[in-house]
């Protein structure tokens, strides 16, 4: 997973409250292979291109500021809906490797760290300030800092966000989550032996054939 | 109950409050295959097979005769037999008479327990809390970590109750409950919280309209939802094949009768409804927020105080095609399904059944059962037939109709009465304008042509 320690980019504000991620990749792409060249243009694809495959030139990453945006600042409950970890795919596929938001979908906000995209839980007025400050300076940019755990605004004010410490480390790092937990090889051989006794009844049996 | 589950899962503690929870049960599905594969690329196994267990439901196709769509989706399937095959994982794939949606089949086999974590690489996996289980859904990195090390990290949720009391009007049922619940807390209310829905309402459901509740926990924002077990759920329980037997039956029950909260338990925030107040209920909007009765009116962004909500309302009714003040009683609809892992149970289908009984189907209507199981069982009923006289199609199980991936979507503009689970743009195809609802008043809808309510009818 690529790191994430400190980003300066152009940020592009999502003012619509609980986007869900059938939004962000509609259903049909999910069978597609995240390698392809063309997974970015599957990002918002149903609400960015029209019918013909033409930009909606209203929606704002087909406006030249915003087109090489990397943050994204949305409104409640953004990524809310379906599991689908390909929405975090379309957005990093994008190049967007943070999302700053008043509230994320729980399952999105998962995938997110999985993905070395930063997840930024910030107040909902600090949020807006931020939208706002991002619509009356188009292509302007923030600047993310995990290490310090600030967001600088275009208006230089800077925001302190909370982040668990596992979750920043790993971020940090980059590391490999499955192989961390292969680490705790012991206490989960110990965990099951304890379980097996307890719970037994957890294990399901396997019916006759 | 949520805080003795989650004690007895801990591996280990890590930092920031994380755990490393340990997964009893692992479902999988054909739209989690990938995970296989990187599993396999990074020369690992998946350590619990006897604790995983997979079927095909979400790219199936539902007529008969022809399980896939396409030859790539045909390949997504075929791969899932091969994984579950090396690994030696349960697989209840097409031609399995068992095979149904992940989160119907769970319950029935008997996967689905008391006291266990559980769970899937889909967000509705909350349905299994109907049972006391803790069960939330994962996305696709999570799942290969399940495979690889059969538990989670995981930070605690923040607790919320949610209490229903008293008897509900008829015709109104499981589905109006929920869609009341998160119109009255939000789409996004249930954020960061493990959700239990209590009181008398709830206890006095069957399990098939306990799992429609927390199915959709995930609608308000809540990973997981779970009921505390009882004898009601004991009951369906023991007539799952993988359930626990014999000498295992008793130490689990005597292990499950102590799960529910104490009366003392406290939470973060409590919710508390009249299920008097509910009545059958529809979605008039985009997110499953966007519910009121029936006998209401779709809303007028006009008269909504927040800019940010009244744009958002307005966006919604442009594309649902409505004009605010409209009753929503009269709505006419092109399409109904009736279907997906919120209501595809033997109950659902009993009560559209019961309301399609002697009339007659004017616009394209189709059952899908949740499992060839229940297909089965209502079709010993006689309910295929009482269908198939009121012109309504009768379907193989699968996801259908509810996530808009299997080639069976509405078209573009098309308005229909559903029983699933999201009406977000898009979700039953591109354009396709979705109204949620029970199986009856799907039904109703079905037999008019119109959201209806159906009180109207059955009165």
């Amino acid at each position: 997973m690529e790191p994430f320690q400190r980003l300066t980019a152009v940020a592009v504000p999502i003012d619509l409250s609980n986007v869900d991620t059938d939004r962000v990749i509609p259903a049909r792409f999910l069978r597609r292979d995240r390698d392809v060249p063309e997974y970015s243009r599957f990002l918002f694809h149903d609400v960015r291109f029209d019918a013909d495959g033409g930009e909606r030139p209203e929606f704002l990453l087909n406006q030249a500021p915003y087109r090489t945006a990397r943050i994204v600042v949305a409104a409640e409950n953004f990524g809310c809906g379906s599991s689908r970890e390909a929405a975090v795919w379309a957005l990093a596929a994008y190049g967007v490797r943070a999302v700053i938001a008043p509230s994320l979908g729980d399952i999105f906000h998962q995938n997110c760290f999985k993905n070395g995209v930063l997840p930024v839980i910030l107040p909902a007025d600090v949020v807006a300030g931020l939208r706002r400050q991002l619509h009356a300076r188009p292509g302007a940019t923030l600047t993310v800092d995990l290490q310090a755990q600030t967001v600088t605004a275009p208006d230089e004010g800077r925001h302190r966000f909370e982040v668990d410490a596992f979750r920043k480390e790993m971020l940090l790092t980059g590391r490999d989550e499955i192989g961390l937990t292969l680490g705790f090889e012991r206490e989960v051989a110990e965990f099951e032996a304890r379980h097996a006794r307890e719970m037994a009844w957890a294990v399901p049996p396997r019916p006759r054939a | 109950m949520f805080e003795k589950i989650w004690a007895r899962h801990v591996v280990a503690e890590g930092p920031g409050g994380h755990v490393l929870l340990y997964i009893d049960r692992h479902l999988l599905h054909e739209g989690t295959t990938a995970a296989f594969g990187r599993l396999a690329k990074s020369g690992r196994r998946v350590r619990r097979p006897d604790l995983s267990f997979a079927t095909a439901d979400h790219y199936v196709r539902t007529s008969p005769g022809s399980p896939t769509a396409d030859a790539e989706i045909g390949a997504m399937v075929e791969s899932l037999g091969r994984h579950t095959g090396e690994q030696r994982i349960v697989y209840f794939g097409v031609g399995d008479p068992r095979r149904g949606i992940v989160h119907v089949i769970g319950p029935e086999q008997g996967l689905t327990v008391p006291g266990i974590t559980l769970v899937c690489g889909d967000s509705h996996t909350a349905t299994h809390g109907a049972f006391g289980a803790l069960a939330f859904g994962i996305g696709s990195s999570e799942v290969e970590h399940v495979m690889a090390t059969q538990t989670l990290w995981q930070k605690k949720p923040r607790t919320m109750r949610i209490s229903v009391d008293g008897p509900l009007v008829p015709g109104v049922g499981a589905k109006d409950v929920i869609l009341a619940i998160i119109a009255e807390i939000g789409a996004g209310g249930g954020v960061g919280h493990a959700i239990e829905y209590a009181g008398s309402t709830i206890r006095a459901m069957s399990m098939d309209g306990r799992m429609t509740v927390c199915n959709m926990s995930i609608e308000a924002g809540a990973r997981a939802g779970m009921i505390a077990p009882d004898e009601t759920t004991f009951a369906y329980v023991a007539a799952g094949p993988f359930a626990p037997k014999g000498d295992a039956w008793r130490l689990a029950l005597a292990h499950w009768t102590m799960l529910p909260s104490d009366p003392a338990a406290a939470f973060d925030r409590e919710v508390e409804l009249t299920a008097s107040a509910i009545a059958p209920t529809v979605t008039w909007g985009t997110s499953p927020q966007d519910a009121l009765p029936i006998t209401g009116r779709v809303p007028d962004p006009a008269e909504v105080g927040d800019a940010g909500r009244r744009e958002s309302m307005a966006r919604a009714l442009a594309y649902m095609g409505l004009r605010p003040g409209a009753p929503l009683d009269g709505i006419p609809v092109d399409r109904v399904f009736i279907g997906s892992c919120t209501n595809s149970r033997l109950d659902d289908l009993r009560s559209a059944a019961r309301v399609a009984a002697g009339r007659r189907a004017v616009i394209p209507a189709w059952i899908v059962p949740g499992s060839g199981l229940i297909k089965r069982a209502a079709e010993a009923e006689g309910l295929d037939r009482v269908f198939v006289e009121a012109g309504f199609e009768w379907r193989e199980a699968g996801c259908s109709m509810c996530v808009g991936m299997n080639g069976e979507t509405a078209r573009d503009g098309e308005r229909v009465a559903s029983t699933s689970n999201r009406n977000f743009e898009g979700r039953q195809g591109k354009g396709a304008r979705t109204h949620l609802m029970s199986p009856a008043m799907a039904a109703a809808a079905a037999v008019t042509g119109r959201l209806t309510d159906v009180r109207t009818l059955t009165a």
